[in-house]
């Protein structure tokens, strides 16, 4: 007689629910439900608090966080009707360039230029795609990965808009707390909104022509309208991003269309888990103060970066989300088995 | 006679230098049953793909209540009405089978009548899928469409068609891979449909079923009709038993 071990999962979730409907039985429970979602929003609003006791530098580094996090969240709800884009530069190239054109030559107020800048570039992004979404796949990305330097050449020949110059001395946010508070808002308020349109019938008909068209347009649904609508609103983070960054930093210039706002919010995603709006905050939260400790280590850094995407993608391709989701609802122990 | 619901004028469609479709013409009345049938191969789902926009046609014309739709696009056609069923089923298969009819039931031709853009479309879901033999007690509605057997997802096809609420409803070999006993139990739903009115074309190898539901078929060979009439008489021509059932076949 031989003792094996083999692996028990225990359910550690609350015993009476359905798919989202919770009975609470205890304060204990209430916890269990709360404690993971309280600590990651509390997390993030009390960090600008902290302006004291961190250098100043870590809370830019929260700022590219939060803008990387608003690309990542768009660049989520594209893939959610199966548009892969390996150019949300774009949307935080236009977003930044009609914000920086109103500030400068209209002298326009920040609490106008990016609101207007976030809604009219949505829309010049979402017309400029219209006719290549037909396209899936591969072809797609390839069109959304030239578009941005598309842009860049136009400006550098054209010499319109600042050229290579860009424009500067654009007018300032204010200070650094109140922008966190800002972006940390249009952030949450992006993520808990997506969520609430992908779980909807909306959101369905999104996720019925990312999985089967032929069977949407069966359904009487114009799927290119439809994704037109998608490519809207998932631009309005990025387009706001590009906005408030081009205010922040006073400048707007080609380096608004460059490839890291293309690559870091979709490795964001892929490393917190695509599908799932939390992975790609959690994604972005990682991966931006990540990659600033790795600078100490300059060159090297990427190839530290590489090294974790590659071991991430092969090895946990579901993300970190879903894991730690997992592994906070279940636990594995051993059991004795006799044979 | 009155105006026909359905006019296919002289439908040619060719795949690179291949007819698959060879200048086919018929008149649909409202409220009939037309069966299409003949041998694998010889263009019937090619010609249910040229009536509902998913191939474009190489010549020829389809006009649907008087209105010219040969280039509306697929969707649009099944705003006016048209809906169909596929040979190949492809549902949504990681949703349930109740959330599968969701996205039907959102479309420009039904999502007003069942709320708009917040309606609660589950319980209309439930409903048809009980028509269709889902039964609403057990599981089966709840349970994702992968896990489905393939009758029930046939089943769901058709759901899915009927959530649309067709003028015309095409069927495409809908009761292939059913078992008798699915069959008998469709059966009898699709009678339903066309003494409700709603005008049917269904593409069929089980001429049983057709001859039940139908009272005219056209018989198409190598992508031309070869003949038309009622069921019973088209299946007796000379022509077809040599084309479609083998001449030796009696």
């Amino acid at each position: 007689m031989t003792i094996t071990f083999r692996k028990e999962r225990l359910d550690r979730g609350i015993k009476a629910r359905s798919a989202d409907i919770y009975a609470l039985a205890s304060w204990r429970e209430l916890a269990y439900l709360l404690a993971p979602r309280m600590l990651l929003i509390g997390g993030v609003l009390a960090f600008p608090l902290l302006r004291g006791l961190v250098d100043a530098y870590w809370l830019r580094v929260m700022l590219m966080a939060c803008t990387i996090a608003l690309l990542a969240l768009s660049w989520d709800l594209m893939a959610s009707v199966g548009l892969v884009s390996l150019g949300q530069a774009m949307f935080f190239g236009i977003g930044g360039y009609i914000t920086g054109y109103l500030s400068s030559t209209l002298k326009w107020p920040p609490f106008i230029t990016i609101p207007i800048a976030t809604v009219a570039g949505a829309l010049l992004c979402a017309t400029l795609l219209y006719p290549v979404l037909r396209l899936r796949g591969i072809y797609f990305a390839l069109i959304t990965l030239s578009l941005p330097q598309l842009f860049e050449r136009i400006i550098e020949a054209t010499k319109i808009l600042g050229g290579t110059d860009g424009m500067s001395g654009l007018t300032p946010l204010p200070d650094i707390t109140i922008s966190l508070y800002v972006i940390i808002a249009v952030l949450f308020a992006t993520f808990f909104g997506f969520r609430r349109l992908i779980d909807s019938d909306y959101g369905l008909v999104f996720k019925g022509i990312r999985d089967n068209d032929r069977s949407v347009i069966a359904a009487g649904i114009n799927i290119y309208w439809y994704k037109a609508q998608a490519v809207f609103i998932a631009g309005l983070p990025a387009t706001f991003a590009g906005a408030f960054m081009t205010h922040y930093n006073q400048f707007v210039g080609m380096s608004s269309f460059a490839a890291d706002y293309s690559v870091l919010p979709l490795t964001s995603t892929v490393v917190g888990g695509i599908g799932v709006f939390a992975g790609a905050l959690l994604g972005a939260f990682l991966l931006v103060p990540i990659s600033e400790v790795l600078r100490a280590y300059g060159t090297l850094r990427v190839v530290i970066y590489c090294i974790a995407l590659v071991v991430f993608v092969v090895g946990r391709p579901e993300g970190i989300f879903r894991y730690a989701q997992r592994k906070y609802h279940q636990f594995e122990r051993p059991v004795a088995v006799e044979e | 006679m009155a105006n026909p619901i359905l006019q296919v004028d002289h439908l040619t469609k060719r795949f690179g230098g291949i007819g698959a479709v060879y200048r086919i013409s018929f008149d649909l009345q409202p409220g009939e049953a037309l069966g299409i049938i003949g041998p694998n191969g010889s263009g019937k789902t090619t010609l249910v793909n040229l009536i509902t926009g998913f191939v474009k046609p190489t010549a020829g014309r389809v006009t649907f209540r008087g209105r010219e739709i040969t280039n509306l696009p697929a969707y649009a056609r099944v705003e006016l009405g048209i809906a169909r069923s596929f040979q190949m089923v492809r549902p949504f298969y990681n949703l349930p089978a109740f959330k599968n009819l969701i996205i039907p039931l959102f479309s420009p031709r039904v999502g007003k009548r069942v709320g708009g853009k917040s309606g609660n479309r589950d319980e209309v879901a439930m409903h048809l899928l009980e028509e269709v033999g889902f039964e609403r007690d057990s599981q089966v509605p709840y349970k994702v469409a992968s896990s489905l057997p393939h009758g029930y997802l046939k089943r769901l096809e058709l759901a899915r068609c009927l959530a649309l609420e067709p003028e015309l409803l095409i069927l495409d070999e809908l009761f292939s891979g059913m078992s008798m006993s699915e069959v008998a139990s469709v059966l009898p739903l699709i009678e339903k449909i066309r003494e409700q009115g709603t005008t049917i074309i269904m593409v069929e190898h089980r001429l049983r079923e057709l001859f039940r539901i139908a009272n005219r078929a056209i018989v198409l060979n190598f992508g031309e009709k070869i003949a038309e009439g009622k069921p019973e008489e088209v299946i007796a021509d000379e022509q077809v038993r040599k084309a479609y059932l083998g001449s030796e076949d009696a």
